[in-house]
């Protein structure tokens, strides 16, 4: 006779005023697949923990956005934030959409470049622009977003010292009633510093300003602040016609759309109070239509959403190192990924599935990493079934920022693996090695050996 | 190892110290050895009864106990 | 879904299965108990109530006498998708035909799955999400402007850095609010900075910093069709309250002024469902909304006693019924809360604990057995 399905012996006390169980389900529901590849199988092929991306759902996110924006107004061009994930792959998934390039820093300008991006379709954001990169996007034609005065005199220099005619932007900061204020980047709207800025660079002799850019903040929860960033924007446009019957060719109205994960403190989950992207696209494109423009000189909008795109395409799964007691009484599960691979746990309490179906019985605990260091907290509580070492588990929405913030700390970053359209895998970055970790590391003479025995 | 003398247990999981008015609940294979430890079963037993019952090997099964029955000293359910 | 009774003797009559939560009937009560009090005594209809409580300790659980039978639902922090599963599960049992939700906290989720509710046969009687959030607490001035409804001015404050600004355009004596609870009233800019710190640790930001109004609080109880029209207004003076601030003994007062104020707040925002103005008049006989409660307020009975019976009104008309504006009701009514210890064995709690679900008949077996 066949054994029964063991299950490790709990027991509860019956707390009053504790989060009860009853209709909590799906919170634990067992997650086996992904795109119809079992987690088991990536485990075993791939090795644990591992990143796993899935194309279909990239291009669903992006053919989505697209499409709101486009059945909105008519001129619409997004552009992939690089920081957000960087793998070319990804890239290329996104280019292949047409999306241009936004790239934040000299090593991602040259990613762009080497993934064929055009020179014209990279737009060049950030307060951190070498000179060299400033020449060279000046000659390849790119979009150069200014984002502070010593910038903007370094490229008039430039310009003319190089023969230079850099097609340019400024960002601009303002109010849009929320806060943070992302004052820090670009140049103010209400004192005037952007209109000053504006001027200066219309009466260079070299530098074109073709758009405007601004960026209001990241995870905004409030489609009625882009509305205010659009409308500040299309004050400027209108003044710059105004004054110097000069027509910009676009307004970017830079990323920060939200994901459905569920912030820290929050008291609801993301997926029920993130507002759609519909919202933003009414929010932004009622204001630019009705501001007055005529047909022909609306402005080109561009958009740089990042994390809103990627993020439910990824996923990082992992495996139950150990569980214990711990001295209160709390049940703790190790994992064998930390805050050094899951950067967003910091930000999120996210959400985390079992890879194999278990008992009705379920407990709460803390999830560590695999780090010697307390901070290694994945979630902080977290009710999951009787895990036991062995067990794996998927992490969700995952796509944004951990594969471009991860640390190489105590742990080497493991294997990312994208599933195709046909959902075929691919490693599209192999996990670091030692050899990989010491490859650009150089030792003295001196110090090659040492004397224990 | 006793369990105290007049702990009550439902068939459903339910236990109810009325020494100082807690109550609990407990998985299947926990009524299971509770079952056994108010028969005053000594583990050896318990280890053998349970491990082939259940698909678990014996030491696993061992340090699941321990913990246990850990618990219910904590909560005063054992002597 | 309706559904012929059971019950022999009426059998022409329909039963109306409503789910009604808040059933925490105690300091600081929740409506619940008395939503169904009132419903249970309208004689317009059948009724079989289905408690949903999120404690295993809500008196209203072990009321078998207004409940008839008790389901556990998750905390609202886990979501529509969690809700909706367990509120499908009661359904396939129960048959449910009205949901009335009564905690501010949960209302959002149940807003957000009306249709989904009333697509498989389950009716609710709430506001839109949008008359939900605009009298949101920190966007309550913004709302009074919008209205021309009197509300005390206030300011949002985000940074403790920007309080001493916000605390000269109001003026002291004002009153320092977190964005879910808690109020202080500061007299100096250091009382203000202290009730800053103290609320910011609990409530997080930002902190409201509102103008204090001296006067008389008046609460009123009021009922909207959801087309403009209020079907009901009672209002109400706390006769004396309990060191919470809640009410512990209350009055059904005459004064068209509260009256007109509920029916023109009710036509500006065609509020769908029940509704708590809790006011505060002035000296010079402003009355200034202090806060608008998106439910009714724990005192509901008050208005069945009085004449204007609003949970069993909102029960005919969330079945589609029509029902006429009431203005009629007995002034000089009280209510004097009291408490009363109900008593029960560690079954019926072993029962909900573990099961998640109360039967309201006292069952023989009480699942012991020792």
């Amino acid at each position: 006779m066949d054994k029964i399905r063991y299950e490790r012996p709990i027991i509860q006390k019956m707390n009053t005023g504790l989060m009860n169980k009853f209709g909590t389900r799906t919170e634990y529901e067992p997650v086996t697949h992904i795109e119809g590849v079992t987690v088991k199988s990536l485990i075993n092929d791939y090795g644990s923990p591992l990143f796993v991306i899935s194309e279909k759902q990239l291009r669903r996110n992006f053919q989505n956005a697209a499409r709101i924006f486009k059945t909105r107004y008519p001129k619409v061009q997004f552009a992939w934030s690089y920081k957000t994930n960087y793998m070319n792959a990804v890239c290329q998934v996104f280019h292949q959409e047409g999306s241009w390039a936004e790239v934040v820093s000299g090593f991602e300008y040259e990613k762009a470049l080497n993934n064929g991006v055009p020179g014209h379709k990279i737009i060049f954001n950030g307060p951190d622009k070498s000179d060299q990169h400033l020449i060279s996007a000046a000659r390849n034609n790119s979009l150069i977003h200014i984002d502070h005065y010593d910038e903007l005199y370094t490229l008039i220099k430039l310009s003319e010292e190089h023969h230079l005619k850099p097609r340019v932007a400024i960002r601009v900061n303002m109010d849009t009633g929320i806060y943070p204020k992302w004052d820090r980047f670009g140049f103010n709207f209400e004192n005037g510093q952007a209109w000053n800025a504006i001027t200066r660079i219309i009466n260079s002799v070299n530098l074109d300003l073709v758009g405007l850019h601004c960026h209001i903040g990241t995870f905004m929860l409030s489609p009625s602040a882009y509305a205010t960033a659009a409308t500040k924007l299309c004050e400027l446009t209108w003044g710059i016609r105004e004054k110097f019957n000069k027509t910009l060719q676009y307004l970017d109205l830079g990323g920060g759309f939200p994901s459905t994960n569920t912030l820290k403190g929050a008291y609801l989950p993301g997926s029920d109070t993130v507002p759609s992207i519909d919202q933003f696209a009414d929010a932004i494109t009622d204001v630019i239509l009705g501001y007055g423009f005529k047909q022909e000189d609306l402005p080109l909008l561009i958009l740089e959403s990042g994390r809103a795109l990627i993020d439910d395409a990824g996923y990082l799964l992992g495996t139950v190192l150990a569980t214990k007691r711990l001295s209160d009484g709390r049940r703790a599960t190790i994992l064998d990924f930390g805050v050094n691979s899951l950067f967003t746990s910091f930000w999120y309490e996210h959400k985390i599935s079992p890879a194999q179906v278990f008992g009705q019985h379920t407990e709460e605990m803390v999830l560590f990493g695999p780090l010697c260091m307390n901070i290694d907290v994945i979630r902080e509580s977290i009710t999951m079934p009787l895990l036991e070492k062995g067990n794996h588990l998927v992490v969700h929405k995952v796509g944004a920022y951990n594969m471009t913030q991860w640390m190489q700390f105590i742990t080497l970053r493991p294997n990312i693996v994208l599933i195709d359209m046909e959902n075929n895998t691919h490693v599209i970055r192999k996990a670091e090695t030692l050899e990989y970790l010491e490859q650009n590391e150089q030792i003295p003479d001196h110090l090659k050996y040492n004397t224990l025995k | 190892m006793k369990l105290k003398k007049n702990i009550a247990t439902s068939g459903e999981g339910f236990i109810f110290n009325p020494g100082n008015g807690d109550s609990f609940s407990t998985n299947e294979i926990g009524t299971e050895i509770i079952g056994m430890l108010k028969d005053e079963t000594p583990p050896q037993t318990i280890i053998e009864t349970i491990c082939a019952k259940y698909d678990v090997d014996q030491n696993q099964f061992e340090r699941d106990l321990d913990d246990y029955l850990s618990q219910l000293k904590d909560y005063t359910i054992l002597e | 879904m309706v559904k012929q009774s059971k019950n022999g003797g009426k059998q022409d009559r329909k039963t109306i299965v409503i789910a009604v939560t808040a059933l925490n009937a105690i300091d600081s009560p929740g409506p619940g108990v008395a939503v169904i009090r009132a419903i249970r005594e309208c004689s317009d209809f059948e009724v079989r109530i289905i408690g949903l409580s999120y404690e295993t300790l809500e008196p209203g659980l072990y009321m078998h006498d207004l409940v008839d039978k008790t389901y556990q639902i998750p905390y609202p922090s886990a979501g529509t998708d969690t809700l909706l599963g367990r509120l499908m599960h009661i359904h396939e049992k129960e048959h449910l035909d009205l949901i009335i939700p009564n905690f501010d906290a949960e209302l959002f989720n149940f807003i957000k799955l009306r249709e989904r509710l009333l697509e498989s046969g389950i009716h609710t009687f709430m506001p839109e999400m949008e008359q939900f959030e605009a009298r949101d607490k920190i966007k309550l001035y913004e709302f009074g402007k919008k209205h021309e409804l009197i509300m005390p001015k206030d300011r949002l404050v985000y940074q403790d850095r920007d309080l001493a600004e916000a605390a000269e355009k109001i003026g002291y004596p004002m009153v320092i609010k977190g964005k879910f609870y808690d109020a202080i009233i500061a007299n100096s800019f250091e009382q203000a900075q202290k009730a800053f710190y103290k609320i910011q640790a609990k409530w997080g930001l930002p902190i409201i910093v509102q103008e204090f109004i001296k006067g008389t609080e008046i609460n009123i109880a009021a009922l909207g069709d959801g087309k403009g029209n209020t079907i009901s207004v009672i209002p109400m003076r706390k006769l004396y309250i309990t060191d919470k601030g809640k009410a512990w003994a209350g009055i059904t007062i005459d004064d068209t002024t509260f009256i007109e104020l509920a029916i023109k707040f009710i036509k500006v925002t065609k509020w769908r469902g029940g509704c708590e103005l809790e006011v505060m008049q002035s000296p010079d006989g402003k009355p200034y909304i202090m806060e608008v409660n998106p439910r009714f307020p724990a005192w509901i009975y008050l208005t069945a006693a009085a004449g204007q019976n609003q949970p069993a009104m909102l029960v005919k008309m969330a079945m589609g019924h029509k029902v006429a504006p009431i203005r009629d009701y007995e002034v000089g009514k009280i209510f004097i809360r009291y408490a009363w210890d109900l008593i029960t064995d560690i079954g019926e709690f072993h029962r909900i604990s573990g099961t998640g679900e109360l039967e309201g008949k006292k069952s023989n077996n009480d699942g012991q057995n020792d």
